[in-house]
């Protein structure tokens, strides 16, 4: 099946994204489930939608054929599956990320940070700098978002460009001083002189 | 969407209890299930709402930008702010023992700062980006 209406694949997306979240929930990974239910189904849903709305509904018709992208997603899948058939089994206690910290964890979680959930004392305490990078990637990707596509929004009553050229020059003879903290007002003086 | 009553009577009824719901998610991430990051994003939904309904201008005079744009950043201060606090307290960086007398009291005070610090930079860079996408498109 080929889909190139872009609103029915985002629409596919979160669904996908709901059936994983009930996946989690079956495993007994309540808080992933949560996180998935909520940012992928939810907020990213959402936030595709407003690119939609930003750029056009259909994908255009690519001028390549899909052979060469074909023929590595299948040998890349064949080499992941073929890895996985040195893992142990699942939910096995002697696979090595059940006998590395996380006993501790379980039997010590309680004890030192008195938090029932164990997700929130791993994630806040645990490992709270790999919470503060996270927090960072986060804070990183609003900035760029900001910088990239927000908008300075202009005063409607706005001077026109004589005005302010000539109102930063007088400003800035009657104070020197202020001529570093304004650059702009600086470099208008340099053009008009 | 001005225009469908329907959907402006639901979305009035329903916004504080989409904010109640995260603040509980929020504080009781001891407790169940939930933290920071699942708080901020629910919160931050109920703006995305409010904004989809009643329209962007209206969103933003709830929400003005530069308030978004300041709690970015306090989220994220909040969080490292702690984490400095510990240092100055004597302990290591965000070993939240130090926090309290007691170990246990200061590893829940530490946890909850911190998870707030999540929920706030979270939430805020949600309402940005919506609101810079609704914006562009315009």
């Amino acid at each position: 099946m080929r889909l190139r209406n872009l609103f029915g694949v985002v629409m596919l997306s979160g669904i996908y994204s709901l059936l994983m979240a009930s996946i989690f929930v079956v495993l007994d990974a309540v808080d992933v489930a949560f996180t998935e239910a909520a940012v992928g189904a939810g907020i990213s849903t959402i936030l595709m939608l407003g690119t939609l709305a930003l750029t056009k509904s259909s994908e255009k018709v690519p001028m390549h054929t899909p052979l060469l992208p074909l023929v590595v997603t299948i040998v890349t899948g064949a080499m992941l599956v073929y890895g996985t058939w040195d893992m142990p089994a699942f939910g096995s206690v002697e696979a090595p990320p059940n006998q590395h910290v996380a006993p501790y964890y379980l039997e010590q979680g309680m004890v030192e940070t008195g938090v029932p959930n164990i997700v929130t004392a791993v994630l806040a305490s645990y490992r709270g700098y790999d919470t503060l990078g996270e927090l960072t990637v986060i804070f990183t990707a609003g900035i760029g978002v900001l910088l990239l596509l927000g908008r300075r929004r202009e005063p409607t009553n706005r001077p026109s460009q004589s005005d302010v050229v000539s109102s930063h020059t007088v400003r800035n003879k009657a104070k020197n001083s202020e001529t570093k903290n304004n650059p702009a007002g600086s470099s208008h003086e340099g053009i008009s002189a | 969407m001005k225009h469908h009553i329907i959907l402006r009577v639901i979305a009035k009824l329903g916004i504080p209890f989409i904010i109640v719901f995260a603040l509980y998610v929020q504080f009781h991430g001891d407790f169940g299930p939930g933290g920071g990051f699942q708080a901020g994003v629910i919160f931050g939904a109920a703006f995305v709402l409010y904004a989809l309904i009643f329209g962007l201008d209206n969103a933003l005079k709830v929400a003005p930008m530069n308030l978004v744009i300041f709690f970015i950043a306090a989220g994220l201060l909040l969080f490292a702010g702690v984490g400095v606090a510990t240092l100055f307290l004597g302990g290591k960086f965000l070993d939240y023992d130090v926090l309290a007398l007691d170990p246990v009291a200061g590893q829940h005070l530490g946890i909850l700062m911190v998870e707030l610090g999540v929920g706030i930079t979270v939430a805020a860079v949600m309402i940005a980006v919506f609101f810079t996408f609704a914006d562009r498109g315009r």
